[in-house]
């Protein structure tokens, strides 16, 4: 019995405490920072345009993940239910991520395009409108007034946490956000260079101002299109 | 710990020497089974190590014996799955939908993997039972906005309605009234007209005045007696079946601002053996032509 070396010097022991975690840690942290396929290198993602980003705050505000998640899991039934597994790198501009660990409602990695853009605005509205069993709660509220005079910080504040935004897209944040409701606008040019593949329209059928609503049907919407899945190559180093 | 040894006097055993208020610890060793148990885990950990992927590395991860994959698991397991109805999949992928509804054995599974499809994909807006709901359409009946033939439906599932696909099924109803194509006396007149079109009695008057402005505006795409174009989506009015509510208001309405569902194009996100399916599936619920 010699573990009184240990037992009877606390800085013996304080020292003894510190290398074993140090290992640990080294062991689970250090290859991070030089990991090559953590994040698998894809074709589409981009950062979020400034209405998406605002949408996804509001998805934040009222806990959509508590009941959803968006993260399709690499098994048989949610591949074919859902769609295409979600890769790490479809989440690497989100700050924080967002995929949840309770799916009470159904995942919405890859919800896009998947319902209409009125169907989501009844929908939030009052869910038993269309889907009759659904046990969703009803939003009717988020046809209020979109308030969007931070989003410039918001942007910044991704920057600093390492989404690539440009000077130019914090520049222009908050004529970017009022460009993708307006199909008309001025600039739409330099927007979908900004943004590819941003969808421009008025997201919640009204012609009123700038809504909650115009955001957040915005972000569902374009939740899983970003990558092309025909330019993933799912062998190699991102076969694991 | 004690610098000599102490045994203690009732049982025996060997004392740590701890002591408190004059109790003191026995040095029991441990029981053994809880030591071989966790040697066995000791073990067991290293095995893992050895056949599965498990340490990180500077620029990757080992990557274990056995070269196990989720990746690779899940694709098995699809490969697996289509493996087993590939019979029918292929049969499906080779056929015309004419031709798989006139085989009883390759229909029994196109509506069994279109049931199936249905209820992931289309319930949320067509409802579980296709029954449709206000500005859905009702799947059972046989009004068809854009055809209710196979050859039709196939193509609304597979390119969507008014999205972005490049071979989108696409039509715009006009607003006639917030773009001032027509004044309000003139589209209570053509709603009431279009709503005798199925028998709805009205002021005689203004059907008569209605008569002509459906004439000028709406017959275009409506037809000459109202019964609808599906090449242009434009529905029948003389059928009673309304998608957008059937009151005067609702009409009315439809004329002032327009109407234009969106439906999602599913080209991309089911493979064309599904919409295949889907396909038959939507046509056998009662209204297919």
């Amino acid at each position: 019995m010699n573990h009184d070396v240990f037992e009877k010097n606390s800085i013996n022991l304080l020292v003894g405490i510190l290398i074993v975690v140090a290992i640990g840690g080294l062991v689970e942290i250090a290859p991070l920072y030089w990991l090559n396929s953590t994040i698998e290198k894809v074709k589409g993602m981009r950062p979020y345009t400034p209405l998406e980003l605002a949408g996804r705050d509001i998805y934040i505000r009222e806990g959509c993940y508590n009941c959803h998640s968006q993260m399709i899991r690499s098994l048989k039934d949610e591949v074919e239910r859902y769609g295409h597994y979600s890769l790490a790198a479809e989440s690497m501009y989100d700050h924080p991520f967002q995929w949840g660990s309770k799916r009470t409602g159904p995942d919405l990695a890859r919800v896009g395009g998947k319902y209409s853009d009125s169907w989501h605005v009844e929908h939030m509205k009052n869910p038993r409108a269309v889907v009759p069993e659904s046990i969703m709660p009803g939003y009717p509220f988020l046809s209020a007034k979109l308030d969007y005079s931070s989003i410039q910080g918001h942007l910044k504040t991704n920057r600093t946490v390492g989404v690539p935004y440009t000077d130019e897209m914090i520049a222009s944040a908050e004529a970017d956000l009022e460009i993708q409701v307006n199909p008309d606008a001025d600039g739409l040019e330099a927007f979908a260079k900004r943004y590819p593949k941003a969808q421009v329209r008025k997201f919640d059928q009204s012609s009123s101002d700038i809504t909650e609503l115009d955001a957040l049907v915005a972000y569902l919407q374009m939740l899983g299109t970003l990558v092309d899945f025909t330019k993933f190559d799912a062998t190699g180093p991102n076969l694991r | 710990m004690a610098e000599k040894t102490e045994i203690d006097d009732v049982t025996g055993v060997e004392t740590t020497g701890h002591e408190w208020d004059g109790i003191k610890e026995l040095n029991n060793p441990l029981p053994r089974w809880w030591l071989w148990t966790f040697y066995v885990c000791v073990i067991w950990s290293v095995l893992y190590w050895i056949v599965y992927p498990a340490w990180p590395t500077m620029t990757g991860y080992t990557k274990g014996i056995w070269g196990y994959s989720q990746r690779q698991a899940v694709k098995a397991d699809l490969a697996a799955g289509k493996a087993a109805q590939a019979k029918f999949l292929t049969a499906i992928e080779a056929s015309e939908l004419d031709d798989i509804r006139g085989n009883p054995e390759l229909m029994r599974f196109a509506l069994a993997g279109g049931r199936t499809a249905f209820a992931d994909n289309c319930a949320p807006c067509h409802g579980r039972g296709a029954e449709g709901t206000r500005g859905y359409p009702n799947l059972n009946d046989d009004d068809w906005l854009w055809g209710g033939s196979l050859s039709a439906i196939y193509e609304t599932i597979r390119y969507g309605i008014r999205t972005t696909h490049d071979d989108t099924r696409l039509s715009d109803m006009p607003k006639f009234g917030a773009d001032e194509i027509l004044e309000p006396g003139q589209i209570k007149d053509a709603a009431n007209f279009v709503l005798s079109l199925s028998g709805r009695p009205g002021d005689a008057a203004s059907i008569a005045r209605g008569k002509a402005v459906y004439a000028d505006h709406c017959s275009t795409c409506h037809g000459e007696d109202g019964s609808g174009i599906a090449a242009l989506g434009a529905p029948n009015l003389k059928d009673a079946l309304w998608l957008f509510g059937s009151r005067q208001e609702d009409v009315e309405t439809s004329i002032r601002t327009g109407r234009g569902g969106v439906m999602p194009h599913w080209d991309g996100r089911l493979d064309d053996t599904l919409i295949k399916q889907l396909t038959l599936f939507v046509h056998s619920l009662g209204g297919g032509q």
